[in-house]
């Protein structure tokens, strides 16, 4: 094998087989660079107002869609937020109410 | 005189395992209880209790969430047994698969009994068969003392840097992991020399370095990262027969990934694997005694398979069978069978092979029964006609 390392796949060139990296370890936070938001049949509507950034949705999404800024809820990344509602469900404040449609994830909407 | 060296002791093959496993002391064991594999982990919970060793033992609801707690473990970088038998082994399927393309070291032991249904506890060898395409080096022992070394040689096979791939270790359900055998123990200090450290290639509670094990890959990447897994499969042929060399070499017990008995000359072989292989050679020392050219081949190592070694050991053979306990519904042949077809038709190899399924449910194969194997190819190789390919041994009503 001519790379066994663990690392950030390079997006420009397809790796041949014996570049992949060995079993598929990627040095990556998440799935980031899967863009699932063209999936979303749903979307979350934060509530700024109850939210007390107690990160639980950041905790629960499984896509990397709950942005944070200074360590608080900085609303949704529209990339990747696929509308699982799981934040919705999570939130112990309530504060995330899904809505029909993809809509445009703005913060507070 | 001879002296003895080690530790001789009666153990059956799940107490075997179960003494392997208390000398390598996993980090992390997640085990569910089902026959005949029972005794290796009820027999491993007494040392984690009575504290012999350091291991976490979790105790699971399934054997998905064995294999499953196995998986974790191993991907954060803990040394990582289990254990488990026929419908365990099925219920684990999805993550086998997992296991190996995460390029995860893990042993297991397996202890082959037939799958449901009807439901039988009893010895054959469909459950690993079953599993032989997702990706696991699996090794099959003949007798107890090769249980214990199996697993101990496995640690070291499954953690090579160049090798990075889980090891099911198989022995016969009852025949062996309920049968008393003589077998001469290492002692812990050697263990723990041969296997070494575990140096684990990810650790997933590294918050320094944080890494995504098991994303998606789509059609741009995973055709490559199969191949890389299947040719790693491919390649850890060498490394297992290196770890079985070097273990000889220290403890003077050494196993081969096929052992070729009585063949340089043979002209009729049996070519089978696990305790089956030691019956065979009972019987082939009979056929010698009349005079008659007899052979049987064990295969050791099944995954990956050694296409070279078998066609070699069998390239001046007039006629041999394939004795296995599985069959593949509405295959061209039995598993065991095909692969050694394929071996031969991959070395230009052409020989006179038939199929015999055998022992299926745990059903006995005496010696009188594989003497009529042996007389079958004695037919064969007279008349030079093969015949029905596909022959069933003690199956009431087929002729």
């Amino acid at each position: 094998m001519k790379d066994d390392s663990i690392r950030k796949l390079d997006k420009a060139k397809l790796p041949a087989w014996d570049e992949i990296p060995l079993g598929w370890a990627l040095l990556s936070e998440g799935s980031d660079d899967f863009k699932t938001g063209g999936w979303r049949s749903q979307h979350p509507v934060l509530d700024p107002e109850k939210c007390t950034s107690c990160l639980f949705c950041w905790i629960y999404c499984p896509d990397s869609a709950i942005r944070v800024k200074d360590g608080k809820m900085a609303g949704f990344d529209e990339s990747l937020c696929k509308g699982c509602g799981i934040c919705s469900t999570e939130c112990p404040q309530g504060a995330i109410k899904m809505a029909e449609g993809a809509g445009a994830l703005k913060e507070g909407e | 005189m001879k002296l003895l060296t080690r530790k001789v002791v009666g153990l059956t093959g799940d107490g075997a395992a179960a003494e392997a496993m208390r000398q390598i002391d996993p980090d992390v064991v997640a085990a569910y209880p089902i026959t005949p594999q029972t005794e290796i982990v009820e027999k491993f919970a007494e040392y984690v209790a009575g504290g012999l060793v350091n291991t976490e033992f979790i105790c699971v609801e399934s054997e998905h969430s064995a294999i499953s707690a196995c998986c974790g473990s191993s991907a954060a970088g803990a040394r990582t047994v289990t254990a488990t038998s026929s419908q365990g082994l099925a219920l684990m399927h999805e993550m086998l698969y997992i296991a190996a393309a995460n390029r995860l070291p893990i042993v297991m032991i397996n202890v082959n009994r037939a799958l449901s249904a009807p439901l039988n506890i009893h010895n054959d060898q469909s459950d690993t068969f079953g599993s032989r395409d997702a990706g696991w080096i699996q090794l099959y022992c003949e007798n107890v003392q090769e249980v214990y070394d199996t697993t101990i040689q496995g640690i070291r096979i499954a953690e090579h840097p160049e090798v990075q791939l889980p090891v099911m270790v198989c022995l016969d359900g009852f025949i062996l992991s309920h049968s008393m055998e003589r077998l001469e123990l290492l002692s812990d200090a050697e263990v723990k020399d041969f296997i070494g450290a575990f140096r684990p290639r990810t650790n997933l509670l590294d918050f320094d370095k944080p890494i995504t094990l098991g994303a998606a890959a789509m059609p741009e990447y995973y055709f490559e990262h199969r191949f890389a897994q299947s040719y790693a499969l491919d390649r850890a042929l060498e490394r297992v027969v290196a770890v079985d060399q070097e273990f000889g070499a220290k403890f003077a017990r050494s196993y081969g990934v096929v052992e070729a008995y009585r063949m340089d000359d043979a002209e009729l072989a049996v070519v089978t694997l696990g305790s089956l292989a030691g019956t065979t050679k009972f019987v082939v020392d009979r056929f010698r005694e009349e005079g008659v050219k007899a052979g049987s081949l064990k295969i050791k190592l099944f995954r990956p398979f050694p296409i070279e070694a078998v066609a070699a050991a069998l390239k001046n053979v007039k006629a041999a069978a394939v004795l296995e306990k599985a069959i593949s519904p509405g295959a061209p042949g039995p598993a065991l069978f095909s692969d050694v077809l394929g071996a031969l038709y991959h070395q230009g190899v052409k020989a006179s092979l038939i199929s015999y399924v055998a022992g299926l449910g745990g059903r006995d194969v005496p010696p009188k029964s594989i003497t009529r194997i042996y007389n079958h190819l004695q037919q064969i190789a007279e008349t030079g006609r093969i015949g029905r390919i596909l022959n069933y041994l003690d199956l009431r009503g087929w002729q």
